[in-house]
């Protein structure tokens, strides 16, 4: 029971990674971005490009899709993105579904319909016991990245400048531009992060989740519960929200198998008529 | 004698400031009973508050001995209880036809049949058709809302308040921003409403208030200053103090010949 | 202008002689493609009751949908209910339950939730016809259906002409009335100003309830039509994509005007028949192209266009009619509905005024 606990705090985890960048998004510049899975679904087919076909190390690739991402985040940003901020929320999510259906189409066209697997390092192969826990050696490096990587956004926000321009933009556009905070910078720069750690969270997750062009959607929904029962406005929610969510899906579905998708959606529902703003969203002024 | 619509110790706090503070008011049945005071002083709170848009921090609403101090606002329209806004709210695509057809038909019950044709009634046509010429809006009964003349809105309003059939109409500012020209027209109506129905009338213009109202109530900093007979309350030296000591631009106002 | 579009609707049912020959047997050659659309609108007004008048963003109307196919489906295949006008009442109203249900849900909360448990109810719905698999057929989908004569006289035919004339009469009988109902008023005045209509006595939730349920039971409908003149039922009715592509036919004739899911319904099946013949495989990305597009130029200045459109058509059917005030009425009615495109929720919170200020 311990080792589903672990598999399901790392997938969890990973589901964070995945869902910061949407939340922070929808947060800061109450955007709803429902392309975010295609950010992922790039960083994984991008690590898979560079490690199987060009042979750069399993190691390089996290980063560089990290990178990749966040650059083709930003470019998006400034390209396309920009003109919807103003726009109604139907506005939004009509443009970031068709951006999902043209993504999915066009790396189906490049890459093919049919599941990929990135070629994983034989040091992250298998598991070891520990504790009578069985550990998988992937799984456990997917729990070490992303909880430093938890760690690290959280001092970023609390304890840098762009931290607190950040929170402050969050907090109230208006009154941040007033005090002569670039709100419009410091948008494009969460975008691109926030698609980075997406990127990463693809290229991670390729081993556990798959890959395959339909990715964007059929992770949507999981990355949209994260951020509807976690909140907006802080990084402790989605955390606790995603972690809720793993282990209730890969305990859900270990032991009812029949039902094991339905735990999930029921939760979601269930803690939505509760709690219409999330878990642990503060009441905003918005 | 019961009173057609009364509040008990009212109130209503926004913060630290009480916008309305203790306010126990009787509207007598088939009033004419005004409600001035300078600005700022909580009329259109009281308004707010007496159709349920606000809910009170205190305090009671009686409408005919019925408490409806915890009802929504759609219930206390059922119940009777009728207002038209400073600033016009009506359903600027819809037609003066539509409009007060929706009004009747949600008073009798037959807004949510969508299997009927509109106008398949013809009690409900009649109806329309007798309260837009009472309101002089025949001629323009087919227009869009939002194309008509101000005078025309606000003829519309004060009859998509009357369509309710209401026993108590709180009329806010009924003449604010109608053109000189078309003034008249709303005096007028308002002037011949049936005699049945309690109106409380909202209105900065002393003219319009001396001549209808037979009974008056002073609001200031959301409290009852005074409350009586038109002829008392106009020589109260109280009351032009008040005002005049409002602003700059009252007491030139009252140098000028005109109070508020 | 709306008698036009009934009139062109109807008379292509009928094949004609003569010079009309050869324009009659091009409809009726493509009454599959016609039903298609017949049942695309239907499915699109019931979406318009609630995005285009409740301003509710639903990411999962193909629940009612899905489930109304599948209620169809399965009143056909055991023989429960063996007449199709029966079994698509009888399904409409299932639908309707459902939508009864989750109406409370959708209710609260603001757009982000409002999206996530619209999807949540459609990809649950999918998922209990994915896990019952004897009942409905699972990933196969639902074989072995066979459709009873409409009214016990009119047997489905192969080209689709009965199916055709079925689901245009439906269409018909549902569209209109709601449109000219008080009702269907009464959505108009909620979307205007939700303050006012609650001032004249409306109980605005109970209304919107009233809207989701109906719009649920159009929902239910359309799917059962599509059972029906398919004889088949499969998972994909619940798909998001589904939902997706709702929404774009929806947003392209025009929301918060009611002819407008059927002029969407029309542009995009013609759009989907021309491109899926062009690239089968990717259609996916041009329909998504179209949405960024149009989101991109602006639904409001597409609406104007069609305005336009709608306008000049107007007067040219109209132009042996006298009465210059009739005409006026139409002009403005085409004027109105333009306004009206950008069915949002932007109406609900601008008219959101207290009115006065003391």
């Amino acid at each position: 029971m311990l080792t589903i606990l672990f598999d399901g705090i790392a997938y969890g985890m990973l589901l964070f990674v995945l869902a910061c960048g949407l939340s922070v998004t929808l947060g800061v510049m109450n955007f709803v971005n429902l392309a975010h899975g295609a950010f992922a679904m790039a960083g994984g087919y991008i690590t898979l490009v560079l490690v199987n076909r060009a042979g750069v190390p399993f190691f390089a690739g996290l980063p560089i899709a990290f990178v990749a991402t966040a650059i083709i985040g930003a470019v998006f940003e400034r390209t396309l993105y920009v003109h919807v901020y103003n726009g109604t929320p139907l506005d939004q999510v009509l443009f970031t579904i068709g951006l999902v259906f043209m993504s999915v189409a066009a790396v189906d066209y490049v890459m093919g319909s049919q599941q990929v697997f990135i070629q994983i390092p034989s040091v992250l192969q298998g598991r070891f016991e520990l504790f009578g826990i069985g550990i998988g050696r992937y799984r456990l490096l997917i729990i070490i990245v992303c909880g430093v990587l938890a760690v690290a956004l959280q001092l970023i926000l609390s304890g840098t400048r762009f931290g607190s321009r950040l929170r402050a933009s969050v907090d109230d556009a208006r009154v941040a531009r007033g005090l002569g905070i670039d709100v419009n910078r410091v948008f494009a720069l969460t975008f691109a992060v926030g698609s980075g750690l997406a990127g990463l969270g693809g290229a991670l997750g390729a081993e556990i989740l798959g890959l395959d062009p339909t990715f964007p959607l059929k992770y949507m929904v999981y990355f949209l519960i994260v951020v509807t029962v976690g909140g907006t406005s802080s990084i402790t929610g989605p955390f606790l929200a995603s972690l809720l969510i793993g282990i209730a899906d890969v305990a859900g579905k270990y032991y009812v198998p029949k039902f094991g998708a339905f735990v999930i959606y029921t939760i979601m529902i269930v803690l939505l008529i509760l709690r219409p703003q999330g878990l642990f969203a503060r009441a905003s002024s918005r | 004698m019961t009173a057609a619509l009364e509040t008990i110790g009212l109130e209503k706090h926004f913060g630290g400031i009480a916008a309305v503070n203790q306010l126990s008011l009787a509207i007598a049945k088939g009033a004419r009973h005004a409600l001035i005071g300078p600005n700022g002083a909580g009329k259109t709170t009281v308004i707010n508050l007496l159709t349920g848009v606000v809910r009170p921090s205190a305090g009671r609403i009686v409408l005919e001995g019925e408490d409806i101090t915890k009802l929504d606002t759609h219930k206390r329209v059922q119940r009777g209880l009728a207002r038209t806004f400073q600033i016009n709210q009506l359903f600027l695509d819809l037609t003066p036809l539509e409009t007060v057809g929706l009004a009747i038909s949600e008073r009798m019950g037959s807004g949510s049949h969508w299997w009927r044709l509109v106008g398949s009634s013809p009690a409900v046509t009649e109806e329309i058709v007798d309260i837009l010429a009472q309101f002089h809006l025949s001629d323009v009964m087919y227009e869009r809302t939002g194309n008509l003349p101000y005078g025309k809105q606000r003829l519309l309003e004060i009859a998509l308040a009357i369509a309710c059939r209401p026993r108590v109409l709180l009329l806010d500012e009924p003449a604010a921003g109608v053109p000189d020209a078309e003034r008249h027209e709303i005096l007028a109506t308002v002037a011949a409403l049936p005699a049945d129905v309690s109106v409380l009338l909202i209105e900065h213009d002393m003219d319009i208030v001396f001549s209808f109202a037979d009974r008056i109530s002073v609001l200031v900093n959301g409290a009852l200053f005074i409350d009586g007979a038109p002829e008392d309350v106009a020589r109260d030296p109280r009351v032009k103090a008040v005002y005049l000591g409002e602003s700059l631009n009252h007491a030139v106002e009252y140098e000028t010949g005109r109070v508020g | 202008m709306e008698y036009a579009f009934w009139v062109a609707a109807f008379t292509s049912i009928f094949a004609f002689g003569g010079w009309l020959a050869e324009l009659s047997s091009f409809f009726s050659n493509r009454h599959l493609i016609l039903t298609e659309i017949a049942w695309l609108g239907l499915f699109a007004l019931s979406l318009d009751l609630i995005l285009g008048y409740a301003g509710i963003i639903s990411l999962g109307h193909a629940a009612f949908f899905g489930l109304g196919s599948y209620a169809a489906a399965l009143f056909a295949k055991h023989a429960i209910i063996n007449e199709p006008v029966l079994a698509l009442i009888v399904s409409g109203c299932i639908a309707a339950l459902l939508g009864f249900a989750t109406s409370f849900l959708v209710l609260r909360g603001a757009d982000l939730t409002r999206l996530m448990v619209t999807l949540g109810i459609a990809l649950i719905m999918r998922e209990i016809a994915n896990q019952l698999p004897d009942l409905t057929g699972g990933a196969d989908g639902l074989q072995g259906v066979t459709i009873a004569p409409v009214l016990g006289m009119f047997a489905f035919d192969i080209f689709g002409h009965v199916a055709y004339v079925y689901c245009l009469a439906v269409l018909f009988l549902l569209a209109r009335r709601i449109v000219y109902s008080p009702f269907g008023l009464s959505l108009r005045a909620v979307k205007g100003n939700p303050l006012r209509s609650s001032l004249i006595g409306m109980s605005i939730n109970s209304r919107l309830i009233a809207i989701y349920t109906l719009a649920a039971f159009y929902a239910g409908v359309a799917g059962a039509l599509l059972a029906q003149t398919t004889a088949f039922a499969s998972l994909d009715v619940f798909s998001f994509e589904r939902s997706a592509d709702l929404l774009l036919v929806l947003i392209i004739g025009g929301a918060g005007y009611l002819y407008g899911g059927l002029i969407g319904a029309v542009i995009f099946k013609l759009m989907q028949d021309w491109i899926a013949n062009l690239t089968p495989q990717y259609w996916q990305f041009w329909i998504g192209l179209v949405l960024v597009l149009i989101v991109l130029i602006g639904r409001e200045r597409i609406g104007l266009w069609f305005a336009m459109a709608r306008s000049l058509a107007a007067r040219a059917l109209h132009s042996s009619d006298k009465s210059g005030a009739s005409l006026l009425r139409e002009q403005r009615n085409e004027l109105h509905h333009a306004s009206r495109w950008n069915g949002d929720i932007d109406h609900r919170s601008e008219a959101r005024r207290s009115g006065g200020d003391h």
